[in-house]
């Protein structure tokens, strides 16, 4: 399983961020070709991110190159990027399920011999984009993730960005809707305050309680935050923890059912469990309070 | 090819310029670097060397650095020579 809590933002034509990526402690280190490089400095951000993906430790983070979109070059990119070993590739402005098919078949084009497949992350920014997201998100096998880019998605509507976000949360819960039923990940728009460390704790904290699995950021300040409000307390894992072992022991004794805390334990509240045991064991996190 | 520049003079960074000669002329490196006494031979080697797997064996490359690192150095340099060779260079 890879845990994307966070997903940092990293301009491609950047030489002394490219190269101290790996620092900020990211789940994913997304190095950006589209909205943080200069028309006239495309050429130059694909060389240098090619070279980071080569040459740059990103330590444990999840490497992830941003294309730009298959009408602005974005083939190009791919020929580029993907025999230099990224994880996954980031479209940006995912409108349809063809689209995806043909970027997976660009990527198995430009792929080396045993490379390690590389995967596909779609950026929902635009209305039309989220009216396809379920098949967006089984377009293809190497898809496994779901963004949301709110920005361009609110601009798009003609609507009116708010700290609130009461005007994205239809498309919030429609992303992870989808993302679910197609049981990928679904990562949430970043906040785009870089100075207000409150406001991502909380448009994190609300991001997670709606289903989203981790949230992309556009400044290192915000890993942690982030980190925090994604991460399994140590309540959350304790109930795990009472559910697993309330079910073996249901089990043991001929039982299908149980139930904790007064509520009874069906697949969904298992699978919930056993997601959070996961996680808590990738990220090394102590047992929790029972 | 015409000449053509790439990079910045931004901290990590490498401002390139490589200016075309003619046939026979060989390769002629000019390095400005804030760390010329400790890697001065070394910025010169990523050069040489980028520019010979490019097979280019007739050019003057002007660099100006402020503490590249060897991927940073060829990759401005790549970016430079497409540049030099598309659209008859940028500068």
């Amino acid at each position: 399983m890879t845990i994307r809590r966070s997903m940092l933002f990293i301009p491609g034509n950047n030489p002394g961020m490219l190269q101290n990526g790996g620092v900020f402690g990211a789940d994913s280190v997304i190095l950006d070709l589209e909205d943080a490089v200069a028309p006239t400095e495309k050429d130059a951000a694909r060389r240098l991110v090619s070279m980071a993906l080569i040459h740059a430790d990103f330590g444990k983070s999840e490497k992830v190159v941003r294309i730009n979109p298959l009408d602005c070059n974005g083939s190009v990119d791919i020929a580029a990027i993907v025999p230099c070993r990224p994880d996954a590739i980031l479209l940006p402005k995912a409108q349809t399920a063809a689209e995806i098919r043909d970027v997976a078949a660009q990527i198995a084009a430009a792929e080396a011999e045993g490379q390690e497949p590389v995967k596909i992350i779609a950026l929902i920014e635009t209305p039309r984009g989220l009216a396809n997201a379920l098949e967006i998100a089984e377009a293809h096998p190497r898809v496994v993730g779901l963004a949301l880019g709110a920005e361009d998605y609110t601009a798009g509507l003609g609507a009116t960005r708010s700290k609130e976000g009461g005007e994205i949360l239809t498309a919030r819960m429609l992303l992870v809707n989808a993302a679910s039923a197609a049981g990928i990940d679904v990562i949430d728009t970043p906040f785009t305050d870089a100075a207000d460390d409150e406001g991502v704790a909380e448009d994190s904290v609300l991001a997670r309680k709606l289903g989203f699995k981790g949230k992309l950021a556009i400044n290192p300040r915000q890993v942690d935050v982030i980190h925090e409000a994604f991460s399994p307390s140590s309540k959350e894992i304790g109930w795990a923890e009472r559910v697993i072992e309330a079910l073996a022991q249901a089990e043991a004794q001929g039982s299908g059912v149980c139930s904790v805390d007064g509520k009874m334990v069906d697949a969904p509240i298992a699978n919930r469990a056993r997601r959070t045991l996961e996680v808590a064991k990738i990220l090394g996190l102590k047992m929790g309070d029972k | 090819m015409k000449t053509a520049q790439a990079g910045t003079l931004e901290s990590s960074d490498i401002l390139i310029t490589v200016v075309p000669q003619e046939a026979g002329s060989g390769i002629r490196i000019e390095i400005d670097s804030i760390v010329s006494l400790q890697y001065g031979e070394a910025i010169q080697a990523v050069i040489a060397d980028t520019l010979a797997e490019a097979g280019v064996a007739d050019m003057l490359v002007k660099a100006m650095d402020r503490g590249a690192l060897d991927c940073t150095i060829k990759a401005r340099l790549m970016t430079a020579l497409d540049r030099a060779r598309a659209n008859g260079g940028n500068v």
